[in-house]
């Protein structure tokens, strides 16, 4: 989040109020746009199915806008409300960026490292299909599965980790319950 | 996908957004266009500037009806009655295109002397086993006939006179779908409903086309995928299948709901709609399981390129003739493994652990008090997002719980957000499209290929000792996506390369990785890899990203990112042109026969087999392509016709036939014996899913869900954002000044909605939008309820899914949430005499439903 100093600054130059800067002030004049000088990245709006094309500008290594796409044919640079968010949805305060770890029964979450969740998880994902693994039925049917894991999500995600996802927990570890938002 | 699936050969959308704007006519039906996919809606706007008929055909009414040409009031539940209607105006007064009917669809096919239909046996379709609830499809087949070289072919009318072809049960069977049983089941007047069947019928033909479009608002029912059908049927009645300003448009939910179907991640399907194996049927071997996943005549029969090239995908060098490529390390499914149905199997204990990847149950399931109910029951949790979610905060007391009575271990792994990897998404349209990655995401912020990379690296460590003969197919699974290099201005060292993932995807040579560009090149000896066919052609060499293209043009945008499959825009387009190869009209001219070139040509890449001359007599005998003649352009069917009659794929019967959802204010007039979907799964046998009862008058009022602009769905991505929350900042409930009136209920005013499974508060929105039906010499009132809180984020408020049921689609598990029956009460939640019971016996946390003798009873313990 920008300081208070440079919110305040930012302010005085878009708000025209009675005694502030008038639009083609001096001062107003020597605005810039947050996005001049800025590197540009294509991208497609992360809500609904329609894919709108978005850009991202990008200052610092900090994104500091996204707007739609003028030249894509589906949008031609219109967002949707909320498409025109999706920078807000990005660079918010309230996102979690640390990793959290709840125990059993526990009343809070605990800050840990990445790397101790990554480790506990693979520990678990380890344990519950070791524990649960069927290599055949009662009949001797071969099956090689794993019904006590379950995966949820993907509609929201990339295609190549869509791939991943399947590839790992189905094809490597046997998962059956591997599931998105898609139905029909 | 079924729905499209079974009629016209792949599960997507038959045609692309911007070609709306050739529509002469837009059916928008099951979909509040304007309002869930606002950009998508421009385009049929800007088909109406141009002169075209606009109606809108829904419960509520919204910014979509607002702009239409015409709205239509329905019932919610009743799309396959109104549907059914308009194919028996068309049929009756003679206004399909027939030429279009006879050569393109199995219209002509003679179906067996066995087939009963539901005219026949009072709402159920022969093979019905009522002790399994399920139907045997044998007798829905079509009649054969041996012929001189002692194959046996489906026998055809093409005078389409046969009383038992297809077209003929077709007409007994939608036969009294009358204008005025439409208004009477679905409550929208009669002459409304004869200006849509008319305006179709005049926009359809040889000159002109209409389109339908459509989203959830058809599809969670619990027929939804036969709602779906009903429109394939119409449209290819109307021969608006394959040709511009034609076909049907599924307007997708999120970025990448057909990519994750494409590229799946689902229980019953592999790579490019391969079906996962099942120990149900006789798939024990590679061998057997390619003799019985997929049909042999038609594109089908290159099941074996598809699979060899994705096992070696998967398998690597593990993979040989000799093991069967691995086949057997592939799990075979013995049951329904969908989302819902192992929610059931949560709640019973037998999922021990589960990783959520961007999304919500706790709110965005249906019956969400039992979704949390279910995660409360996991040994361990994995939840994957940018925010805390509802999922992510099951256990807290803002989720209405106490956290010492919940044993379930919780980690949240924060993940990256737009910009911050890069990737592919699939549009509605089953456009490709390839995003850049911008920045780094911040802290421990990881992409999910990061988390599914790495924690594949990290088991495979763990497992690398082991001998087990259940463990190689961890050390077999091939995974190359280590980066050769450092990414650039990047600090997170372990990336994985997603762009070598997209090329797995497209497939390359095996052992010497060279890019295929054309799907024609997978070969079934193993000499290729590819992980989902229909993609080949995305990454066809060495930096030639094709989704990553960015030319645009004025109509199919070819260079625009890249459309599966082959990059066609439009499916089926050997359907613009008549059987001759001729386009149908100059003014809908698409694909057409080049005689002088002796190949198809047009603006479009043909959808159909290059040099295949229209004229060319198809084999119905033979294997593969050869099956098919010069004028079958539904080439991924065995017998290349679009399918108005189903003689396989959908369980729950060949044709679409109106039965009322799983809880409904009327009964079925059109089968007064068989109320609902015969075959929808209702676990009646389970006490945590209540449902209301016929006739059951504590829940008189029928209640639809659906979508607000400012928000997308259950809120995990917008009820965090400050600018969203402004916009739309807390639940509230349509309702029409009759019931506000009846039940004294005021504008803003609190109300509390109870249905059979619980309770949620809301404000009232007392509005024209919803109106009351007078069904069967009663009023039946509607409220409409958008559904994006919850009691996470910057705005919270009731869960909408805490009302909703469990019953589930026969076909693909879709649930029930468009029209579920409720009762509303004025005042708050905590005002209302209630108590609050759990699923848990003898606990007393969850969200209240009713008090006293008529309250459904969840504490009762399940039948197991």
């Amino acid at each position: 989040m920008a300081e208070l100093g440079t919110l305040r600054a930012l302010i005085r130059g878009f708000v025209a109020r009675p005694g502030g800067p008038q639009p083609f002030s001096p001062e107003g004049v020597q605005q810039r746009a947050r996005t001049e000088g800025a590197k540009v990245f294509r991208s497609v709006c992360p809500y609904c199915g329609v894919g709108c094309g978005q850009l991202i500008h990008v200052r610092d290594r900090q994104i500091v806008n996204i707007e739609g796409d003028p030249e894509s044919p589906i949008n031609r640079g219109t967002l949707c409300p909320k498409g025109a968010a999706t920078y807000q949805y990005v660079v918010n305060p309230l996102r979690q960026t640390k990793a959290l770890y709840r125990r059993p029964y526990a009343t809070s979450w605990e800050e840990v490292s990445l790397d101790w969740a990554m480790e506990r998880v693979a520990d678990r994902v380890k344990a519950t299909r070791d524990a649960t693994f069927v290599e055949r039925l009662s009949d001797g049917t071969v099956v090689n599965h794993c019904t006590a894991i379950a995966t949820l999500g993907g509609a929201t995600l990339e295609v190549e980790e869509n791939y991943l996802i399947k590839k790992l927990f189905n094809g490597g570890l046997g998962v059956l319950s591997i599931e998105n938002q898609a139905r029909i | 996908m079924p729905g499209l699936g079974t009629s016209f050969g792949r599960g997507g959308a038959t045609t692309f957004q911007q070609d709306l704007i050739n529509s002469d006519c837009i059916l928008i039906m099951g979909s509040n266009m304007a309002e869930a996919h606002p950009i998508a809606f421009s385009w049929a706007l800007r088909a109406k500037e141009r002169g075209a008929t606009l109606f809108h055909v829904d419960p509520h009414f919204s910014r979509t009806s607002a702009l239409a040409s015409a709205y239509l009031p329905i019932r919610s539940g009743s799309d396959i009655a109104f549907l059914g209607g308009l194919i028996n105006h068309i049929l009756t007064n003679e206004r399909y295109f027939r030429e279009y009917v006879v050569a393109y669809t199995n219209a002509a096919n003679v179906v067996s002397a066995d087939y009963r239909d539901t005219e026949d046996l009072a709402g159920l379709f022969s093979g019905y086993d009522p002790a399994t609830r399920s139907y045997d499809s044998a007798s829905w087949g079509y009649e054969r006939q041996v012929g001189a070289d002692g194959v046996a072919l489906p026998v055809r009318d093409i005078t389409l006179e046969h009383p038992r072809c297809v077209f003929q049960i077709l007409r007994r069977h939608f036969a009294r779908y009358t204008p005025e049983v439409v208004e009477s089941i679905c409550g929208t007047p009669k002459e409304q409903f004869l200006q849509v069947a008319e305006a179709l019928a005049a926009n359809s033909g040889r000159e002109r086309t209409s389109a339908i479009c459509y989203a959830l608002g058809w599809t969670q029912h619990s027929k939804g995928a036969q709602t779906v059908r009903a429109a394939a049927i119409l449209q290819l009645l109307l021969g608006n299948i394959g040709r511009p300003g034609g076909g049907i448009l599924a307007l997708r939910g999120h970025a990448s709901i057909q990519g994750s179907t494409d590229v799946p991640t689902l229980y019953d399907l592999l790579g490019g709609y391969m079906p996962q194996p099942s120990a149900l049927l006789p798939q024990q071997s590679l061998a057997d399981y390619l003799a019985t996943a997929a049909p042999h005549s038609g594109y089908w029969d290159n099941l074996p390129k598809f699979m060899v090239s994705f096992l070696r995908a998967w398998y690597g060098d593990a993979a040989s003739a000799d093991n069967d490529y691995c086949y057997d390390y592939v799990p075979k499914t013995v049951r329904d493994h969908s989302h819902l149905a192992t929610t059931y199997e949560m709640v019973d204990g037998k999922i021990k652990g589960m990783l959520v990847l961007g999304q919500n149950p706790a709110g965005g399931s249906s019956h969400a008090r039992l979704q949390r109910e279910a995660l409360a029951r996991l040994d361990w949790l994995v939840v994957r997002d940018l925010y805390q979610t509802e999922t992510a905060a099951f256990w807290t007391p803002a989720a209405g719980v106490d956290p010492a009575t919940i044993a379930t271990e919780v980690f949240f792994l924060p993940a990256a957000g737009p910009g911050e990897k890069a990737g592919t998404f699939t549009n509605t349209q089953r456009l490709l499209q390839w995003k850049e990655k911008a920045v780094d995401p911040p802290g421990d912020a990881r992409s999910d290929a990061w988390f599914i990379h790495n924690l594949a690296r990290r088991l495979k460590a763990l497992y690398a000792t082991s001998v087990e003969p259940r463990d190689r197919p961890i050390h077999a699974l091939a995974w190359d996506y280590d980066r050769s290099e450092a990414e650039p201005d990047s600090q997170i060292a372990d990336e994985p390369d997603v762009e070598q993932v997209l090329k797995e995807i497209n497939g390359f040579t095996w052992p010497e990785r060279c890019q295929l560009a054309d799907v024609a090149d997978l070969k079934a000896d193993g000499s290729t890899a590819c992980g989902s066919w229909i993609y080949c052609g995305v990454y066809p060499g060495e930096g030639m990203n094709r989704a990553a293209s960015r030319v645009p043009d004025q109509y199919l945008s070819p260079d625009w990112g890249f459309a599966w499959p082959a990059n066609r825009r439009t499916l089926y387009n050997r359907a613009s042109a008549d059987p001759a190869g001729r386009p149908w009209s100059e003014r809908k001219k698409y694909v057409w026969w080049d005689p002088l070139q002796g190949r198809w040509t047009g603006l479009d890449v043909p959808d159909f087999p290059i040099a295949l001359p229209p004229d060319q007599e198809g084999n119905p005998g033979a294997s593969g392509m050869a099956a098919l003649g010069g004028a079958d352009p539904f080439i991924m069917r065995p017998d290349g016709k679009g399918w108005l009659f189903a003689p396989t794929g959908l369980l729950d019967g060949p044709l679409p036939t109106h039965y009322e959802p799983a809880e409904s204010p009327v009964g079925n007039q059109l089968y007064r014996g068989q109320r609902s979907n015969p075959i929808a799964r209702f676990y009646r046998q389970r006490r945590d899913n209540p449902l209301a009862g016929p006739g059951d008058d504590r829940y008189p009022i029928v209640l639809t869900t659906y979508r607000l602009t400012e928000h997308h769905v259950s809120g995990p991505m917008t009820r965090w954002l400050p600018w969203l929350s402004e916009l739309q900042p807390e639940l509230f409930v349509e309702l029409s000044p009759e019931l506000a009136r009846e039940r004294g209920i005021r504008h803003r005013d609190w109300l509390t909605i109870v249905s059979a499974r619980g309770a949620i508060e809301a404000r009232a929105m007392v509005t024209r939008r919803l109106r009351p039906f007078r069904i069967e010499d009663r009023t039946v009132h509607q409220v409409g309820l958008p559904f994006h809180w919850g009691y996470q984020g910057v705005a919270t408020g009731s869960i909408a899914n805490d009302l909703t049921h469990l019953v589930l689609e026969p076909n693909v598990g879709i649930n029930e949430v468009k029209a579920i029956m409720v009762d509303v009460r004025p005042g708050r939640l905590r005002d209302q005499r209630l108590v609050q019971p759990s699923l848990h016996a003898g606990e007393t946390t969850g969200p209240p439903i009713p008090s006293g003798q008529d309250a459904p009873d969840l504490n009762r313990r399940r039948n197991e």
